[in-house]
């Protein structure tokens, strides 16, 4: 993976550019100081570092406004950043660029419960904007497992889902308005406490776009109210092909659960040995499927649930009988992460999504790419909506085996591709699958995205060097090849 | 004025179609069954490109909640086809035309509210830009964030940006029971004060709507036309012991007057989605005054308890579609639409109903009543006009008019994928 090659021009200019940031931020927001500037070197995929040329943490959407227009004017490259969470890359600094901090902006500037609904700035954390509303019952449904620390401004930058996505959608679902400054300087409101904006639907081109379009000052999104109560069954199987089929019936039968989550035995192992969670150890695939909403529905649905996995030949199944106990079903799952990070020195964490039903073939081929590499891999599975996260047991102080685990993760994506699923489910593309593009998507589907991008930063200046393989100047991609008179139609019906 | 149209059988031939036009330099107004005709603005162009050719449904897997048809595909197929597998649309949208018209126009019905529109439920486009190249966006699994989300932005486009050949949608179970609340009598803001509180409540309310006295008269739903006065609305959805005991608590904490079953409420939620009331949103262009969408005509004789409550400025029986009344629909803040209806009643004499829990206003209203009614939307929100004759939306902003920096924006997002304005040009906005 290469990023853009700095510009010396750019960074010769540095004195230049820091004096042009602190006439717009005074003070200790312009940060220069090397020891400093470490703190911002990467983000959750902490493999790749890059100390930034400056970085500046504006407190004001005016502020940010004029950063963007005084860095378009000097042509100086901008990263935006939130709390640096993401697994993808997509805040790594550039060597020749401002590193837009958007830390200050902490405040819930609205809640407003008669139309459902908490305006925040942008660095509010995705589990503040459900603890403010707590009191009254509401919470805000995406669940990132990061939510602890990662702001709501990177949640729409990353269009972040969570173990509940399946019933209440992405964030891109849950967002009814958007304060956006463009790399232009330009001030945007779209949408508001009402549903669907007028005119084209810009708030989800720009939720997911991994910063690359504009900036994120102000946020509303929709709150629910808390599901009244909420259970878990377990449920182990004796093969992965079982569990698999047990989901796809579930979803059969017309169930979409708040939660459905699977794991391979090297995970439950990983998971139990950590948390003491209770799981059966002599299972190849476990489920949680949680079911919430109103007692009666839960109470239904739970029977059902446990029918169904009978039939599909379960060889464990408890049902939790108490809140102790459904988050205890939990815990494990939550803890599968750091558990694997006991039992292995790193981990590289992947997230393609397939079918379903190309669960056994990919978990098949994905040992036996294992086998052949020598690197372990533990799976845990948003089951109901096909988001895999295999995480790739690897040792990086061991010469050449961070690169062994990427390129298995890089086959690993490409064999998602392969049966009709795609490169990320959650976690974007950012750097980490950048180059991986091509295997997803033509050129010209490519170029059509960077169409776009051209749209909202036609210089190119906005997180560069993330998402798209190959960068193209506006001008190139805007080029129309029309050839008067060579074309022939012949075969299209006329009437 | 449309002198030819294009008709390709493949995806390939669109292709070839938008590539002669671009050489040509020759607009083309895109087509599935030209069932949306009537909204937005009337194109001008001289050929029409008709995708009903391209239809088929490629592949349906039920378990996985995706379905995957070529643009022009019947929206009557698809429905039919997740009918048997108990799935449906679940942003419940009105029948009939195709599931390209479906997405480009981005429609969506009175579960809005708790599932989304169209937007929400598109999960993968290939079609072909006015650059004349086949490209494709998003993907065919339910949760996918690799690159752009394209497949949101073609929702609501009106086929200004590409020509849709091939749709990506989520499917999902179709509740297995559903059963509606009824409360009489209450004013505007009383009502959407009580749908405040059922959206609030733990109890998953799918419609929440509220029709005035001479509205609710006009249903065919005997236990809503015969209420007498004002009727709101409130739907519960899911499996049946769920259903059944959540409309005796909500029932219990509204203190609701009535309940209506499973296929009367069904009926009722019809209504409300067509809007059949006010004769329904345009069905397609070349009638001033078109039929209403979904057999919604057949509400029209309904009883009326007090004929002499419809307003009656604008003409004879406006909410038959008969008169020169138009129809607009409002987003807006949910608590606001009482007040934004108050507001534009200073001036106009209008009719009105709410759907989305008060955010979305239905208001037929007499011409030249734009300037009033999009004055009224200081809380925020848009207003788009859905019914009118051909002459009218070619002279107004059909939709909301944009500030200038968003237009600025949207402008340069039409040129990044139809740089010579060949499709359906000024469908939306004058220019763009």
């Amino acid at each position: 993976m290469k990023m853009p090659v700095p510009d010396s021009g750019v960074i010769a200019r540095r004195r230049e550019i820091v004096e042009a940031l602190r006439a717009i931020v005074p003070g200790e927001g312009v940060i220069v100081d090397e020891n400093e500037l470490r703190a911002y070197e990467c983000d959750g995929l902490t493999a790749y570092r890059q100390l930034p040329m400056v970085a500046v943490l504006p407190g004001t959407v005016e502020q940010v406004s004029q950063i963007l227009k005084a860095c378009k004017a000097m042509g100086v490259k901008v990263v935006p950043r939130g709390a640096g969470t993401s697994l993808s890359g997509g805040a790594l600094p550039l060597a020749d660029g401002v590193l837009l901090g958007m830390g200050k902006f902490k405040r819930i500037l609205d809640i407003d419960y008669a139309n459902r609904c908490v305006t925040v700035q942008p660095g509010v954390t995705n589990l503040g904007i459900s603890n403010a509303v707590a009191h009254e019952g509401f919470y805000y449904a995406p669940d990132p497992s990061s939510q602890i620390a990662c702001t709501i401004g990177g949640n729409i930058a990353e269009n972040s889902g969570g173990v509940h996505c399946l019933k209440y959608g992405l964030t891109t679902n849950n967002v009814l308005g958007l304060e956006l400054v463009l790399m232009d300087g330009t001030i945007l409101r779209l949408g508001g406490k009402h549903l669907d904006a007028g005119g084209y639907d810009l708030m989800g081109i720009v939720t997911g776009s991994e910063g690359l379009l504009g900036v994120v000052t102000e946020v509303t999104v929709r709150i629910l109210k808390k599901p009244a109560t909420a259970r878990a069954v377990l449920l182990g199987f004796p093969s992965s092909e079982q569990g698999g089929d047990c989901v796809a019936a579930i979803i059969a039968a017309g169930i979409i659960p708040g939660g459905m989550e699977m794991m391979d035995r090297p995970a439950i192992h990983a998971a139990e040995a950590f948390v003491q969670a209770g799981y059966p150890l002599d299972v190849e695939a476990l489920l949680i499927v949680e079911l919430d909403g109103p007692a009666a529905e839960v109470d239904h649905l739970i029977e059902r649930v446990e029918a169904i996995a009978r039939d599909k030949g379960a060889c464990y199944a408890r049902v939790s009988n108490s809140e102790e106990e459904r988050l205890a079903f939990w815990a494990g799952r939550k803890a599968a992460f750091p558990a694997v990070g006991r039992i292995s020195p790193d981990y590289y964490c992947m997230d393609g999504t397939i079918p379903r039903k190309a669960l056994p073939l990919v978990l098949q081929r994905m040992q036996e790419m294992s086998d052949r590499c020598g690197l372990r891999v533990a799976n845990v599975f948003h089951a109901g909506d096909g988001n895999l996260h295999p995480l790739i047991l690897y040792d990086a102080n061991k010469p050449g085996e961070l690169e062994a685990a990427e390129a298995f993760g890089n086959d690993i994506l490409r064999l998602c591709v392969e049966v009709g699923g795609v490169l990320t489910g959650e976690h974007g593309v950012g750097v980490e699958k950048r180059d991986l593009m091509t295997d997803q998507f033509d050129e010209a589907d490519l170029q059509q995205q960077q169409r776009l991008k051209c749209a909202f930063d036609p210089d190119g200046l906005l997180n560069p060097g993330k998402v798209f393989p190959t960068l193209h100047r506006c001008a190139e991609l805007g080029r129309l090849h029309v050839h008067q008179g060579e074309l022939r139609f012949p075969d299209i019906p006329r009437f | 004025m449309t002198i030819t149209t294009l008709k390709p059988e493949s995806a390939a031939q669109a292709a070839d179609a938008v590539r002669w036009a671009l050489s040509a330099g020759e607009p083309l107004e895109i087509l599935g069954s030209g069932s949306r005709r009537g909204l937005g603005r009337p194109v001008q162009a001289g050929h029409a490109l008709d995708l009903s050719a391209l239809s088929g449904v490629i592949a349906y897997e039920p378990e996985e909640l995706v379905l995957t048809a070529l643009a022009g595909t019947p929206m009557e197929t698809i429905r039919s086809m997740l009918a048997d597998r108990g799935q449906h649309l679940a942003f419940e949208p009105p029948e009939g035309g195709t599931l390209g018209g479906l997405v480009a126009s981005g429609l969506a019905g009175p579960r809005r509210i708790s599932a989304g529109s169209a937007r929400d439920h598109t999960l993968g486009i290939s079609g072909v830009s006015g650059r004349g190249e086949a490209y494709k966006g998003g993907g065919k699994v339910v949760k996918n964030v690799t690159g752009y989300d394209v497949p949101k932005l073609m929702a609501g486009s009106f086929g200004t940006l590409t020509a849709l050949t091939e749709i990506t949608v989520k499917v999902l179970p179709a509740p297995e029971d559903t059963a509606t609340l009824l409360l009489f009598g209450l004013d505007d803001a009383a009502a959407v004060a009580m749908l405040d509180r059922a959206l609030r409540s733990p109890y998953e309310v799918s419609g929440a709507a509220h029709l005035p006295a001479a509205v609710a008269a006009r249903s065919g739903v005997s236990a809503v036309a015969g209420a007498g006065g004002a009727v709101t609305l409130v739907r519960l959805e899911g499996f049946g012991p769920s259903v059944a005991a959540r409309v005796t608590m909500l029932r219990e904490e509204l203190r609701a007057d009535a309940v209506l079953a499973r296929d009367e409420s069904l009926a009722v939620w019809r209504e409300v989605r067509d809007g059949v009331w006010f004769g329904g949103v345009a069905a397609d262009g070349p009638h001033p005054n078109p039929p209403p969408l979904g057999g919604g005509g057949d509400h029209r004789g309904s009883p009326v308890s007090d004929p002499d409550s419809l307003p009656r400025s604008a003409g004879e029986g406006r909410g038959g579609g008969k008169d020169d009344s138009q129809l607009w629909k409002l987003s807006v803040p949910p608590s606001t639409g009482p007040a934004t209806v108050a507001a534009i009643r200073r001036t106009l004499d209008v009719e009105v109903f709410y759907d989305w829990g008060g955010g979305l206003v239905w208001l037929a209203a007499p011409p030249d009543s734009s300037g009033t009614i999009r004055g009224a939307l200081s809380a925020g929100g848009h207003a788009t006009l859905v019914r009118a004759p051909d002459a009218v939306r070619a002279a107004t902003d059909v939709f909301q008019p944009l500030a200038e920096p968003l237009m600025a924006l949207s402008r340069r997002v039409k040129e990044s994928f139809d740089p010579k304005g060949i499709l359906n040009p000024g469908r939306m906005y004058a220019g763009l």
